[in-house]
């Protein structure tokens, strides 16, 4: 049995191993290391189809420069991206565009509904409008406005960091389905492009 | 041509012509000076015989007139297509049946234009309901006018957007390569389709103002001002002076952003990204002028018909002469960056060309008109508001190339900077609004002071304004060109038909044409200079 002058001693090596490590390294969970990591250097793919758009390219100028939140590598291609900004109005024509394109990001990925149009159809209760994203692909933080300041977007992308940060169970990715009025989307069309354009380069580069 | 039935109604001239005589008449009418088709759209009345019109607007730039031709067909009737006589009739036509249902004899590719092409039915006919929706399974392969959509052997389709930096909102281009030249192009629209037209419809004359901010949302202001406009035209009322100043100021503050969004923006797809974030430090300063004036940043949706919804603070028009000063710097500086850079000059040299004719026969109008040499604004040439009394010019280019595109718009920026100065310096004493009990609510005072003031809000707000029945067709010169509104009334509290005539839908159909023979990177140069807005284009 230890008496408690040993233990006193085994606490103070200890400590002073502390300190001393404290000065080239730190201690921390894996998971908070990897969530610090993911939320200051969210790389968006600005997907602004409307007036929202022009207020995102605000919210990327001199003047609110979301570079200061680490979400300023603007990525166009959704594999390289992490966070879809969708800022603007959603018609029926371009649902199967976002789905696909939200499908092809890769994991960890965020959606972020910037404006009413994107999260509710807006005042847009039209034949051509679909009534909110959320009806087609999962999405963590909406922000409000017609169109939302710059600073709200700003807010919305520190509540995502926030979640990112705090491991907040994300439901509605988990249990995401594509939806059903889609499940037969033509994805052959492009494929089949896309192949054809490739024999066609290699026919090209053999004449 | 005496014998066809004429109108005149709120200083618009229509004439009623048989079906059979649509296309010798639209060629007499070209011969005897309207060079521009500017507008083509359906109207429907269900109850009558005959339950379209079809309704042609004609321009002539020489006799600064203007005239209405309308045609009446029924249910399963064609009409000749003008495409023969004016390229520019395409996409109007094709819109025209896309959202009537109307069959035009004749035109080369009468496809879905602004819906997608699952859509069931004609969604402005007054009998499909306002907020149906109907799912998009999948959207279209790349597909060509000409209809040979097989990918073809030592081609390569290349398919640019929706969802593309370049085209910087939803815009889609398809094209076949021949190495780096294109072959072919086609480009398809309406992935911004949010059915204003029939939003218009169903909202009462003021309700409708905050949807015009969303059309061009580069220059808000503008649309704004244009619709009103169109409403008081109709209601037979002019807006004070106070208020037609600051109208004004908005319109030309508008027009200096819109050309920033412009500049900066097709500067960046060239690959020039220092302009864009420059030209946005003076962007946020006009935002910060309209947020002082309203709270609102883009969208502001500040004119009511009659007048502005308030009074501009103490100190808002030094703040303008203020900002202009600054803006003035910034416009110099764009000039050292861009216009004089030599790889910016060799890149829009000779690239997009196009002809006076040319131009006109596709009903381009504005800084990309102006470019190929036309003198044609309608600030000058049909002046409203005080434009008649302001000192500016127009500038014009003389090759209508990209570069051109580019030079006419830095001048005009200049130009809008003498305008405001020149207002903001003498604004005219008075009242903001017209203080009509019919037409514009009455203030907060006297709604919580007095029993007459809470009635006349009270009426106001059910019956909503009522212009008297008719039509009219009112447009301004927009940032892109020319913006009309024509207006359909039936008397009733809410617009029976209002249709928009957006300057970038009768420009960005010629881009195929204009593309093609080209090489692929050009196409984004043109795209850039074209400063196509999808809210307006697709409405």
């Amino acid at each position: 049995m230890a008496t408690s002058e040993e233990t006193s001693k085994v606490t103070s090596a200890e400590l002073e191993l502390e300190r001393q490590a404290s000065q080239f390294a730190i201690t921390t969970k894996l998971d908070d290391f990897v969530a610090w990591g993911r939320k200051n250097s969210m790389w968006p793919l600005p997907y602004g189809t409307a007036c929202c758009g022009i207020e995102l390219m605000s919210v990327m100028g001199p003047k609110y420069d979301l570079a200061r939140f680490g979400a300023e590598v603007v990525r166009f291609s959704p594999r390289q991206a992490d966070l879809l900004l969708v800022a603007g109005t959603i018609t029926e024509k371009m649902v199967p565009i976002l789905v696909r394109i939200y499908e092809q990001m890769l994991e960890p990925k965020y959606v972020l509904s910037m404006g009413a149009c994107a999260s509710s159809g807006g005042f847009y209760r039209a034949y051509h409008v679909l009534q909110g994203i959320d009806k087609v692909i999962p999405v963590d933080v909406y922000v409000p406005g017609c169109p939302p300041t710059p600073e709200a977007v700003l807010d919305g992308v520190m509540s995502l960091q926030k979640m990112i940060a705090d491991g907040h169970p994300r439901p509605w990715k988990k249990n995401w389905k594509r939806p059903d009025f889609l499940k037969n989307m033509n994805t052959q069309a492009t494929e089949n492009t896309i192949a054809a354009s490739s024999e066609a380069l290699v026919k090209t580069a053999q004449a | 041509m005496a014998d066809y039935k004429t109108k005149e109604e709120f200083g618009d001239k229509t004439v009623t012509v048989p079906v059979a005589d649509l296309v010798p008449y639209a060629k007499s009418l070209k011969a005897k000076g309207f060079e521009f088709l500017m507008d083509v759209c359906g109207v429907d009345y269900p109850e009558r015989a005959k339950r379209f019109e079809v309704v042609y607007h004609f321009f002539s730039l020489a006799n600064k007139e203007r005239l209405r031709v309308k045609v009446e067909v029924g249910e399963g009737e064609k009409v000749p297509t003008l495409t023969g006589v004016w390229k520019g009739a395409n996409w109007f036509e094709r819109e025209t049946w896309d959202m009537f249902g109307i069959e035009f004899d004749g035109h080369p590719y009468l496809e879905r234009l602004l819906t997608h092409h699952e859509f069931k039915g004609h969604p402005l006919r007054k009998d499909y309901p306002a907020d149906y929706q109907q799912h998009l399974s999948h959207s279209m392969p790349i597909h060509f006018q000409d209809r040979d959509n097989e990918s073809r052997e030592n081609f390569v389709p290349l398919n640019i957007g929706p969802s593309h930096p370049a085209t910087h909102g939803t815009l889609r281009i398809m094209a076949e390569l021949d190495g780096e030249t294109i072959n072919r192009a086609n480009v398809e629209i309406g992935y911004l389709h949010r059915c204003f037209e029939k939003m218009a419809e169903t909202h009462a004359y003021n309700q409708v103002i905050p949807y015009t901010d969303r059309l061009n949302y580069c220059s808000a202001p503008i649309n704004n001002v244009a619709y009103c406009m169109a409403v008081e035209k109709m209601l037979g009322v002019e807006v004070p002076p106070k208020a037609q100043a600051m109208r004004v100021i908005l319109m030309e503050l508008s027009r200096i952003i819109d050309h920033i969004v412009c500049l900066g923006a097709g500067a960046v797809d060239l690959g020039a990204l220092t302009g864009f974030f420059h030209l946005f430090t003076y962007r946020e300063m006009v935002y910060s002028l309209f947020e002082k004036l309203c709270g609102a940043r883009l969208t502001v949706s500040l004119t009511r018909v009659g007048g502005m919804a308030q009074n501009a603070p103490a100190g808002w028009y030094k703040d303008v002469l203020e900002t202009c000063d600054k803006i003035e710097v910034g416009v110099k500086e764009l000039e050292r960056l861009l216009i004089t850079n030599k790889i910016f000059i060799k890149r829009t040299t000779d690239v997009g060309t196009i002809s006076k004719e040319d131009a006109i026969n596709w009903g381009y109008t504005g800084p990309l008109l102006r470019a190929t040499g036309v003198e044609y604004d309608l600030r000058k040439t049909q002046p409203y508001y005080m434009y008649d009394e302001l000192d500016f010019d127009i500038p014009v280019g003389t090759t209508g190339d990209v570069y051109d595109r580019f030079l006419v718009r830095v001048e005009e920026m200049k130009q809008s900077l003498k305008i405001i100065r020149q207002v903001s310096k003498n604004i005219p004493e008075g009242d903001y609004t017209i203080r009509d009990k019919n037409i514009v609510l009455p203030e907060k005072k006297e709604v919580y002071g007095n029993i007459e003031g809470l009635m006349n809000h009270f009426m106001l707000v059910i019956n909503g304004l009522r212009p008297p029945k008719g039509e009219i067709y009112s447009a301004v010169e927009g940032a892109n060109g020319e913006l009309g509104f024509y207006l359909v009334s039936d008397g009733s509290g809410r617009p029976y038909r209002l249709k928009v005539r957006p300057p970038c839908f009768a420009i960005y159909q010629s881009l195929p044409e204009q593309v093609e023979g080209g090489l692929v990177a050009d196409v984004i140069t043109v795209l850039g200079s074209m400063n196509v807005i999808a809210g307006e284009l697709d409405r």
